[in-house]
C-alpha cells in the first residue's frame, strides 16, 4: 500500500520517458524545471507531437533529449544546430527544437548558432544558461560572469561573457526572450510563442547549478538561486538587447526582447529558385528529398 | 528498386571525376548535400548545387565541415539520402561525425578527394595519404566501408555503390578519390535509369510498440525509422542498448561495439571488389588502387614485355581490406613478392604485410605526393623484386 498510488498522474508524464527515470540531474538543478515547462508548452500549443523533434548537444542540459518522449536526438558536443538544420530542411513539416547548454550552443557551437540565426532556419533554440560547464565538472564557459569562480578559473574569471540575447538578435534571430528558472509560467508562455512562430527563435533560461556554480561561489543551494532570480529580475519586454548584459549576482533583465517577422531560410530559398529557374522549378523540397 | 529517371543523365559524356561523382549521387537518389568549399573537391558540390534544385533537392553550404558532416545526418534521419564532400583538412574536421554515423548507424556518404598533406599541404595536387585516416580517424572501435575509384567512370559508378552500401549496412561509406581522378576528364557512360539498381532504406515494418531502434536483424543490421512517423525513438552517440537508451553497462557496450564491427567484418568477403590483371602466373604482384593503379598497370605491361611475369591486383573496395583474397594469392607457389604502390609513405602496405605475414616479401613503392609515380620507377621496382628472388634461388 503506498500513498503514491492515490496521487493523480502528472499531466506532463506522457511527454517523459518514464522508463528512464530517475534522471541524472542533481537535487536543486534547474534543468528539470525547464523541461517541465517544455512539456506543458507542448501540451498548450496543441502540436502534433509525432511531428515535434528535439535535438540536443552534449552536457547536463543535453540529456533533455533523452528524457523527452518525442523523436529525439542526442548529437555531438556543439553540433545540435547543424544536425537540426539538416533535419528541418529535409522535412519542413517537423517542428524542430534544439535544447542544450550554454557551453554547447555558444562556445563549441557558437559558429553554428550565429549562422543558423543569420539564415533564419526555422529552429526553436532553448538554451539553459547555468553560467558554467556542468557535465564536465564546473569549468569556465562563455557565459561565466567576470570574477566568478570555476574549476579552471580558481582565481576568478577574467573574461567578459556573451550577452546572449544581444548575440542572437545581432545574428538575425526573429524571436528572443530570457527568463529564469523561477519564471515557470513565463518560460512556458515563451515556448508556446516560439512553437507558433517560424524562423530562428531563441530562449535563454538562467538556471541554477547548485552542485558546481552555486557551491564554488558560495551562493547557497538551488533555493538560494531562486531567491536571487526572484529579487534581481526586472521584466522589461522589448528592452534593447544591448542593455541586458548580465554580471556576477547583478540585476537580471528578463522578458521578450525581440519578436519580428523575416522570411525563413526555406522561404527565401524557394523564392530565389522560383525566380531564377521560373517554370523549371517545381519546388517542394520536402517531397523529393524524402523520396 | 530502380533509379528515378529524373535524376539520371543517361548517355555518353565527357566528365571529370568530380562531376561524375555529383552525377552518381543524383542517380543514386541523393537530393541533399551539405559541404564547405575545398580544393580539389569543390566541383562536386558546384555541379550538385546547379543540378539538384531542378530535381527538388538542395545543396547547403555550411559554415564548416563539422556542420556539413552532421547536417547530412540530420537530413538522413528526416528520410533523405545525403552526402558531403571534402579534402584533407576538411576530412580531418569530419572525423567526429564519421564516428557519430558509425555509432548511430546513420547511412551516409562522405567523399574525400585526396590532396597532399599533412595540414594544408598541396591543395591542388594529388595524394593517397588519407587511407589509414579513413579507417581509423575517428576515436573508438568501429568498421566502415571505403571505396577508391580510378577513373571518372568509376567516380560515377562507385558513388552509386557507396550509397547502396551505406543503406545496406547502415554505415558511413567513404569514397576515397584523389586530385587526379577528380580533375581528369574522360568518357563517362551513364546507363538508363532502369539499369541502375538502388538499395532502398531498410525501414522497419513493425509498429511503434514493437520496434526497438537497435535490435539487429539476422545480418546484424537493425531496421531504421525516420523522424515524424510516431515512433518517438531516441538516438544517441553514447553507448546505448537495443532501445537506443544510453547505458554505461560494460556488457551492453561490448554487445554494441562488437556488433558494429561484426556487421561489416562478417561480410568482408562479400564486400571485396577487385580488378585483376595477369595474376594467373604472376611472380610479382603489384597492389595499387585509385589513380596509382593505372600507372602500375603500365609498369606491369612494361615488365611483361621484358618477360617478367608481373600482375596487378587493384582493390576497388579498400575497407574492409581484401584479406581473404590476398592470403589466397600469397599462398601461390612461384610468387616472389608483392609490391605496393601508393601515393603516401606506407599506409596500405602495412595492411598487406599484416595479411600475408612472412609468406612472401612485401615492398613499398611510396611517393610523398604531388604527382603520380613514374611508370619507369615502378617497372624498375618490379624488375628488382623479380631479380632479388632469382639471385636467392
Ligand atoms: C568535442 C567535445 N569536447 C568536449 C567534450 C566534453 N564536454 C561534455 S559536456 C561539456 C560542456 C557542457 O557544458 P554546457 O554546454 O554549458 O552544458 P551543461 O552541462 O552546463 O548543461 C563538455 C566540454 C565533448 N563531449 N566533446
Ligand atoms: S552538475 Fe549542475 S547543471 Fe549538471 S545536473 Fe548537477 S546541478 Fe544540474
Amino acid at each position: 500500500m503506498s500513498t503514491q498510488q492515490s496521487l493523480p498522474p502528472n499531466p506532463v508524464e506522457t511527454l517523459l520517458r518514464t522508463d528512464r527515470m530517475p534522471h541524472i540531474w542533481c537535487p536543486g538543478c534547474g534543468i528539470g524545471t525547464t523541461m517541465n515547462c517544455f512539456a506543458r508548452a507542448l501540451q498548450q500549443a496543441r502540436l502534433d507531437l509525432d511531428k515535434v523533434v528535439i535535438v540536443s548537444g552534449i552536457g547536463c542540459t543535453g540529456r533533455v533529449a533523452g528524457y523527452a518522449h518525442l523523436d529525439s536526438f542526442h548529437t555531438t558536443h556543439g553540433r545540435a544546430i547543424p544536425f537540426a538544420t539538416g533535419l528541418k530542411l529535409a522535412n519542413p513539416e517537423l517542428t524542430v527544437v534544439v535544447y542544450s547548454g550554454d557551453g554547447d550552443l555558444i562556445a563549441i557551437g557558437g559558429n553554428h548558432f550565429i549562422h543558423a540565426a543569420r539564415r533564419n532556419v526555422d529552429l526553436k533554440v532553448i538554451c539553459v544558461n547555468n553560467f558554467i560547464y556542468g557535465m564536465t565538472g564546473g569549468q569556465v564557459g562563455p557565459t561565466t560572469p567576470a570574477t566568478a569562480l570555476t574549476s579552471t578559473t580558481p582565481y576568478g574569471c577574467p573574461e567578459q561573457p556573451f550577452n546572449l540575447p544581444h548575440l542572437a538578435e545581432s545574428a538575425g534571430a526573429v524571436y528572443v526572450a530570457r527568463w529564469t528558472a523561477y519564471h515557470v509560467r513565463q518560460i512556458t508562455h515563451s515556448m508556446v510563442e516560439m512553437f507558433r512562430k517560424s524562423g530562428f527563435c531563441f530562449l535563454e533560461i538562467l538556471s541554477p547549478c547548485p552542485t558546481l556554480y552555486q557551491r564554488r561561489n558560495r551562493l547557497g543551494d538551488g533555493l538560494e538561486a531562486m531567491k536571487y532570480y526572484k529579487e534581481a529580475s526586472v521584466t522589461r519586454h522589448g528592452a534593447p538587447t544591448k542593455e541586458v548584459a548580465l554580471s556576477f549576482q547583478g540585476p537580471i533583465v528578463v522578458g521578450k526582447f525581440v519578436d519580428v517577422e523575416r522570411p525563413t531560410y526555406l522561404e527565401l530559398l524557394n523564392q530565389q529558385l522560383a525566380r531564377a529557374l521560373e517554370a523549371q522549378y517545381t519546388g517542394c523540397i520536402e517531397e523529393h528529398v524524402r523520396g | 528498386m530502380k533509379a528515378d529517371p529524373r535524376g539520371v543523365l543517361s548517355g555518353v559524356h565527357f566528365l571529370d571525376g568530380d562531376q561524375a561523382c555529383a552525377e552518381g549521387a543524383l542517380a543514386a537518389g541523393c537530393r541533399f548535400a551539405a559541404g564547405y568549399p575545398i580544393t580539389p573537391s569543390t566541383e562536386i558540390v558546384e555541379r550538385f548545387a546547379q543540378r539538384v534544385p531542378l530535381l527538388g533537392g538542395m545543396f547547403l553550404q555550411m559554415e564548416d565541415e563539422l556542420a556539413a558532416s552532421i547536417a547530412i545526418q540530420g537530413a538522413v534521419w528526416a528520410g533523405a539520402k545525403a552526402f558531403t564532400v571534402t579534402s584533407g583538412p576538411g576530412f580531418s574536421l569530419m572525423m567526429e561525425h564519421i564516428g557519430y554515423a558509425a555509432m548511430t548507424e546513420t547511412p551516409c556518404v562522405i567523399v574525400d578527394v585526396q590532396r597532399g598533406g599533412p595540414s594544408t599541404g598541396l591543395p591542388t595536387l594529388p595524394a593517397q595519404a588519407d587511407m589509414q585516416q579513413a579507417r581509423w580517424g575517428s576515436h573508438g572501435d568501429y568498421e566502415l566501408i571505403a571505396l577508391a575509384p580510378n577513373s571518372p567512370q568509376e567516380c560515377f559508378d562507385l558513388t552509386i555503390e557507396a550509397f547502396n552500401l551505406a543503406e545496406r549496412y547502415r554505415t558511413p561509406v567513404l569514397l576515397m578519390m584523389d586530385e587526379i581522378v577528380g580533375h581528369m576528364t574522360e568518357r563517362v557512360e551513364i546507363p538508363p535509369a532502369e539499369q541502375i539498381e538502388l538499395v532502398p532504406r531498410r525501414y522497419t515494418t513493425k509498429p511503434p510498440a514493437e520496434y526497438q531502434p537497435f535490435a539487429p536483424e539476422a545480418d546484424l543490421v537493425p531496421a531504421m525509422v525516420r523522424a515524424g512517423q510516431g515512433y518517438r525513438f531516441h538516438i544517441t552517440g553514447l553507448t546505448h542498448d537495443e532501445r537506443g537508451y544510453p547505458t554505461t553497462s560494460v556488457a551492453a557496450h561490448d554487445r554494441l561495439v562488437r556488433r558494429l564491427v561484426a556487421k561489416i567484418r562478417n561480410h568482408a568477403a562479400q564486400l571485396t571488389r577487385v580488378e585483376e590483371h595477369f595474376l594467373e602466373d604472376a611472380e610479382v604482384i603489384v597492389l595499387a588502387y585509385g589513380i596509382t593503379s593505372r600507372v602500375a598497370l603500365r609498369a606491369v605491361q612494361m615488365a611483361r614485355a621484358r618477360g617478367i611475369a608481373a600482375g596487378l591486383l587493384r582493390p576497388i573496395l579498400i575497407w574492409p581490406f581484401l584479406e581473404a583474397r590476398l592470403r589466397q594469392l600469397a599462398r601461390r607457389p612461384g610468387l616472389s613478392g608483392i609490391l605496393v604502390a601508393e601515393i603516401n609513405l606506407g599506409q596500405i602496405v602495412r595492411e598487406v604485410e599484416r595479411c600475408v605475414g612472412a609468406q612472401v616479401p612485401v615492398q613499398l613503392a611510396g611517393h610523398a605526393g604531388g604527382s603520380v609515380h613514374h611508370p619507369q620507377e615502378l617497372f624498375e621496382a618490379i624488375v628488382q623484386m623479380a631479380h632479388a628472388v632469382e639471385i636467392e634461388r
